[in-house]
């Protein structure tokens, strides 16, 4: 692990976090990881405006977490997968320092438990 | 053996917030306890291969708990750093409140280092115990200082779930 690099991209970290909050934002990943779409074919999966969607997927461009990708007149969206996963690895990282205390915590109760009950 | 114990684990960019629930097969004086007693937190506060040694504990509001946190696969004895927990509030039971730091033996704070504030909220359903975290960030971006300084060396175990995560993410 080095923690020198991440100081450089400290920048664009807080923006992918500010990309994924946002529920309709975390679907429109989910659909474009598949394959790449244009906006109306993404505002076709929501019960929400063309123009909301818009709005999501300009934030997720600038946030580097998607690219467009001009073919003909289409904008097609697509994911940037590497992107997600550094996101994804330093959640999951935390995530699991939690996991593995209460783990270790659930065998001390059940020690502490039994101990009691033999006193 | 690992029954249904609720795990839940949000990050919350809007306010900075990470929130965690986990519930135990504890009842509350137990559970809580397990978190005030400095005994029992070095047992389990630190995942391995990582142990905490508690240097002093002021369980009361303006008191300090403050540790040191080491890796047990290190071959460098040098290796480790301390941290203290300052409690702000505390309901005895119920919940206690305060900001953690990294510091020096001393307990004198780092402040080039992000400070994190906590709540923990216990209570008890049943033959099970609830307990609630809420820790604040200034910046997101703290949590991955934190994880970075923490754990420095490599988290183990950490790593070996991470690729497994990621082939998870591939297929």
């Amino acid at each position: 692990m080095q923690p020198i690099s991440f100081i450089n991209s400290i920048s664009m970290r807080r923006d992918i976090f500010q990309a994924i909050a946002d529920p309709t934002r975390r679907a429109i990943i989910a659909l474009i990881a598949l394959k790449a779409m244009t906006p109306n074919a993404i505002a076709e999966n929501f019960n929400t405006t063309r123009q909301a969607i818009s709005k999501h997927l300009k934030i997720l461009v600038e946030c580097e977490l998607v690219r467009q990708n001009q073919q003909g007149r289409e904008i097609y969206y697509s994911l940037e997968i590497e992107k997600m996963k550094e996101i994804d690895k330093w959640l999951e990282q935390y995530r699991m320092i939690w996991e593995n205390r209460f783990n270790q915590l659930d065998e001390i109760l059940e020690k502490l438990k039994n101990k009691n009950n033999e006193d | 053996m690992k029954t249904n114990l609720t795990f839940e684990f949000n990050v919350n960019k809007a306010n900075n917030t990470v929130e965690v629930k986990r519930e135990f097969m504890a009842n509350l004086a137990l559970t809580w306890e397990a978190w005030t007693n400095p005994e029992i937190l070095d047992l389990w506060w630190a995942p391995k291969p990582y142990k905490t040694l508690t240097k002093s504990m002021d369980f009361r509001e303006g008191g300090t708990w403050l540790y040191q946190m080491y890796n047990t696969l290190s071959e460098n004895q040098q290796e480790c750093h301390w941290c203290k927990n300052d409690y702000t509030t505390i309901v005895h039971q119920s919940m206690f409140a305060g900001y953690d730091a990294f510091c020096d033996e001393q307990g004198n704070t780092n402040n080039e280092m992000p400070r994190t504030k906590w709540i923990n909220s216990f209570s008890q359903t049943g033959d099970k115990t609830l307990v609630s975290i809420v820790a604040q960030y200034e910046r997101l971006e703290d949590l991955e200082k934190i994880i970075a300084m923490g754990f420095k060396e490599g988290f183990t175990m950490a790593l070996n779930n991470l690729d497994e995560y990621f082939e998870s993410l591939n297929s």
